[in-house]
């Protein structure tokens, strides 16, 4: 749809997939409005549920392919928790693994063709990387107290730098939530425009010869970017989860 | 694909959006979707109860089976373990008392190999015993008759030596009486 054709032939909009709408026409979108946004994280928690509960349904000491697969994550998820935080953060790893879990769900059914990407939007990974950001400090505190500013003072530096380290430690925990949300909103908004600009220029060949070549190399573009964007699913889905685990364990072990 | 009935249908859709808010339009199509203000509260509300979903369904659900899985496997895994080393402790002691029962075995073999000997080796000395006295009666009895016979040879022979030395002497013309002729072989015979 967001390639309309206009009197030049092609038109590019990479973004409009990007723009939350009413899911049952209308135009005012209030904030309990049933949105596209809300279909897609419908199809996340179904796709959830699909895996994590009927497909350990058997409850089988050998397992079925799919209770393999949700065997795996749980592992994956559970190994990266209890290596990075330690293991009394443990306690955190349903809420971890929800956010994986929606990350990563949100990440591959936004790849289906004409599906949108919750997690390609800013106030979606703003939204949970702030949550992370005030779990984080809030556990800080009540583990540690006053202790835990002891994250800021770097006590393995010379007296003279502290301070100014003390400045840079402060600052950077406080970028944390931006950069840890901008860094998935941006990642998933990148791949996705990128591949609707090379499909924008697919259907060429309708219109003008040097559609010829442009048209298969497009296609071919749109493929790869295809493969690479399976790729940062995935990472990007390990990456806020690992650094969520990252600042977890600061905020369990503040003394580097 | 039917480019004047998409574009058509576009179109319509334009004005429509165009006229119904053109203020929030405009600030979405200049810029990108995500910096639309507008739709935050939505959006934040509909992640709000997505997650507190899955959380549910995860924390209450699925996490506790998985878990449950993997202990159960666990402990499946070691109790096996455990029972086959208890299997390979039993298969060694019966290794080893099928090994103890073959020594005996072999022991009760060899006494009953070595009584079987002596009492044949008894039997035998009993039967060899026996056949050389037999063997030395018999050797006893023919060594006399040997004797005998050569004592009778030897008579025979000084007798003959006596007639033939007579007659020899006869035949040279002289006259020898006995006495003489047969001291004279005796000593011949002696020497």
């Amino acid at each position: 749809m967001a390639t309309a054709e206009h009197s030049d032939g092609l038109a590019f909009h990479p973004m409009d997939q990007f723009i939350v709408k009413p899911l049952f026409g209308g135009e005012t979108l209030n904030w309990y409005t049933p949105s596209n946004a809300t279909l897609w994280m419908a199809v996340v928690i179904l796709a959830v549920i699909a895996l994590f509960v009927l497909g350990t349904r058997g409850r089988a000491i050998v397992p079925s392919r799919i209770q393999s697969v949700a065997e795996l994550a749980y592992g994956f998820v559970h190994k990266m928790v209890e290596d990075v935080a330690g293991k009394d953060a443990l306690k955190f790893f349903p809420y971890i693994f929800t956010l994986f879990c929606f990350i990563v769900f949100s990440n591959f059914v936004g790849l289906l063709p004409k599906a949108f990407t919750t997690t390609s939007h800013i106030a979606v990974t703003a939204l949970m990387a702030v949550a992370v950001f005030l779990t984080v400090t809030i556990v800080g505190f009540v583990k540690n107290g006053a202790g835990f500013l002891s994250l800021f003072w770097v006590s393995s530096a010379p007296l003279a730098l502290r301070p100014i380290l003390a400045l840079i430690e402060i600052i950077s925990y406080f970028v944390r939530p931006v950069s840890h949300s901008i860094r998935l909103a941006g990642n998933m908004m990148a791949g996705h425009a990128v591949i609707k600009v090379f499909a924008a220029f697919a259907p060429l060949i309708l219109i003008s010869g040097i559609g010829v070549a442009v048209t298969p190399l497009s296609i071919l573009a749109i493929v790869a970017m295809y493969a690479l964007e399976i790729l940062v699913a995935f990472i990007q889905a390990y990456v806020f989860t690992i650094l969520t685990c990252v600042y977890l364990k600061d905020a369990l072990h503040p003394h580097h | 694909m039917s480019n004047t009935t998409q574009t058509a249908a576009e179109t319509v859709t334009e004005t429509a959006g165009h006229a119904a808010e053109a203020a929030g339009h405009a600030a979405q199509s200049a810029g990108m979707p995500q910096l639309d203000f507008s739709t935050f509260p939505n959006q934040i509300f509909w992640l709000v109860v997505a997650l507190v979903v899955i959380y549910l369904v995860l924390s209450r659900i699925a996490l506790p089976r998985i878990g449950g899985i993997i202990a159960d496997r666990q402990s499946t895994i070691t109790n096996d373990l455990a029972a086959a080393e208890e299997l390979k402790a039993k298969a060694v002691e019966a290794e080893k008392a099928y090994d103890q029962a073959l020594v005996d075995a072999r022991v009760e073999a060899n006494k009953i190999i070595a009584e079987a000997r002596a009492d044949i080796q008894k039997d035998l000395d009993k039967a060899t015993a026996k056949a050389d006295a037999e063997i030395a009666a018999k050797a006893a009895e023919s060594a006399g008759r040997i004797d005998e016979i050569r004592a009778g040879a030897a008579k025979s022979v000084a007798e003959v030596a006596k007639d033939a030395a007579e007659a020899i002497v006869a035949a040279m013309g002289a006259k020898a009486d006995a006495k003489s002729i047969s001291a004279a072989v005796a000593a011949r015979l002696k020497g």
